[in-house]
């Protein structure tokens, strides 16, 4: 089993949450984040005072998933949330040890 | 036959009513039949007066309250409540004394402290007072007319020292500030016994008395109590641009009570003076706009709503006195002037004008009253001045304001700063006046 994460621009995630269920992803996990990379930030002007905004928000997505679905979803993420500019963002993948499902206490495949 | 006494009497009495009326006008308040008072004149000043008050609360507030950061926004909105309470009751006090009945050259005298005398008596009498500066409204609109303003022009200072001054301090400092200035100025400028009024100014509805004053009370402030902590080098954006939108459209509404409502009548001057004050606010927003555009490539929320204020604080002055064409020079000035003002002398001269009280108000009513000294009307005025000698007059009473207002709230300050103390411990102000000050936050 794997945990996917992928960062991603914010208006994009309906479009990824549509992608990966398409593959056979039955859940996953949404939160709001900031953080830079080569996007970098933005400038904001008020009445002539400069700020530069160094954290550009981003939405963070996380899935478990079978090793046999990795692929498919990291393909999916990135045919949903690519748009060839700076900042599109990036996935990681991690390995997963144990999956429980609290309600029944199923546990990895049969959990995901 | 028994009639025939009633009917002289009644005559001397019209020929002396016509004596005061005609020959020579009151010079302090009187008291009239409620016959004389214009039911139109009053239904108009009652709804100004209501339209000013708005501006102050909640408009400024608002105004200002978007302004700061999240963690001030409760103790900015404060200030100017808090600033209402407290004028109101000085005005009542002495504050609306001092100002508008005659007295020295420089300050009223004590006949209407406590209201004392200001009075409606209905049935069988059936008189009323009224104030020998607006004859067909009762006295008691008028003197709530000028409280809003009284109100509102120690309410603008606050943009200027937001963010770090003691809530104590501000309160007493503004208690001070409106009886030692605003009151002197306003008696100054707007009661006839007041030397620059005998000299002849036009300020139809506080360029001087209000923006000028409050401005370069501003630049006292700022000046005594320094910088913010971090600034320039910490971000300080403004948290809520929405609320400053709002806030600015309820200042731009409330306005017409301010200039419109300065004519004291529902007249013709009424209507010029609301027709100018649009045309020289939507002139000023879009002359920021533009300004701000081209000098640094985007056109801001933030910049026109400031452009909208400097335009009508501009206009104000002149409201009474220019057509719509003037109307739309100065506000273009007013814009262009005041981004400049806010943007880089504000930077270049490195005082912390927290929200531009005095980039706005004080440089945009010197834009306002000097130009009202070159674009009077003379049938809008009625003043017969060469542009000349008028616009003496004028730099006289700018250079007066500028002086007074700006010495008088310096010593008041200091003074303060002496005794009570002016700031915020470096904690409180890191920590944020919501809830230092007031025990409160708006997480």
């Amino acid at each position: 089993m794997k945990l996917i994460t992928a960062i991603i621009k914010p208006f994009k995630l309906d479009e990824v949450r549509a992608a990966v269920s398409d593959v056979g992803v039955h859940g996953l996990t949404v939160t709001e984040v900031r953080g830079f990379g080569r996007q970098r930030g933005h400038t904001e002007i008020y009445r002539g005072a400069e700020y530069v905004v160094e954290f550009v928000p981003k939405t963070k997505i996380e899935i478990a998933v079978d090793d046999g679905l990795v692929d498919l979803v990291i393909e999916a993420i990135i045919r949903s949330a690519k748009t060839g500019k700076v900042g599109d963002g990036k996935i990681f993948v991690f390995d997963l040890e144990q999956v429980v499902r609290i309600r029944t206490g199923e546990r990895d495949s049969s959990a995901i | 036959m028994k009639k025939l006494p009633m009917l002289a009497f009644l005559v001397v009495l019209a020929s002396v009513a016509s004596a005061a009326w005609g020959d020579s006008a009151p010079t302090a308040p009187i008291l009239i039949g409620a016959d004389k008072i214009s039911a139109g004149d009053t239904a108009w000043m009652l709804t100004s007066t209501a339209l000013v008050l708005m501006m102050s609360i909640p408009g400024l507030a608002l105004f200002y309250g978007g302004m700061v950061r999240k963690k001030n926004v409760l103790a900015t909105l404060m200030q100017t409540f808090a600033i209402v309470c407290i004028v109101t009751i000085l005005w009542w006090l002495v504050g609306y004394s001092w100002a508008f009945t005659p007295g020295s050259k420089f300050l009223g005298g004590f006949s209407r402290a406590l209201f004392g005398g200001m009075t409606f008596m209905h049935d069988p009498v059936n008189q009323l007072s009224v104030s020998h500066l607006a004859l067909t409204i009762p006295e008691t609109v008028y003197a709530m007319f000028q409280l809003t303003f009284a109100i509102i022009t120690p309410a603008l200072i606050a943009g200027a020292f937001a963010d770090r001054m003691k809530f104590s301090a501000m309160l007493v400092f503004m208690g001070a500030w409106s009886l030692l200035v605003y009151a002197p100025i306003a008696h100054m400028v707007w009661e006839p016994s007041g030397w620059l009024n005998a000299a002849g100014i036009l300020d139809y509805a506080g360029g001087t008395v209000v923006h000028i004053n409050a401005g370069m009370a501003g630049l006292a402030s700022c000046i005594v109590l320094g910088k913010r902590l971090g600034y320039p080098r910490e971000r300080m954006p403004p948290h809520n641009l929405t609320l400053t939108l709002i806030g600015a459209s309820l200042l731009w509404v409330g306005w017409f009570g301010f200039n419109a409502g300065s004519a004291g009548a529902a007249d013709g001057r009424a209507g010029m003076a609301m027709l100018v004050t649009q045309m020289a606010t939507a002139a000023a927003a879009l002359s920021w706009m533009f300004a701000e555009w081209a000098a640094k490539g985007k056109p801001s929320v933030l910049g026109i709503a400031s452009g909208a204020v400097a335009g009508l604080v501009a206009i104000t002055p002149a409201s009474g006195f220019v057509g719509p064409t003037p109307a739309v020079v100065i506000g273009l000035a007013a814009g262009v002037i005041c981004f400049a003002a806010a943007t880089s002398l504000k930077h270049l001269l490195g005082y912390d004008d927290s929200l531009d009280a005095f980039g706005v108000h004080g440089i945009g009513g010197m834009i306002g009253a000097l130009l009202t000294g070159v674009f009077f009307s003379k049938e809008i005025s009625g003043v017969d001045n060469t542009v000349m000698k008028q616009f003496l007059i004028q730099l006289q009473g700018v250079a007066v304001t500028v002086i007074y207002g700006f010495v008088a709230s310096f010593i008041l300050l200091k003074i303060i700063d002496m005794t009570i103390g002016l700031r915020v411990t470096e904690e409180q102000e890191r920590e944020g006046l919501d809830i230092s000050l007031h025990g409160e936050s708006i997480e």
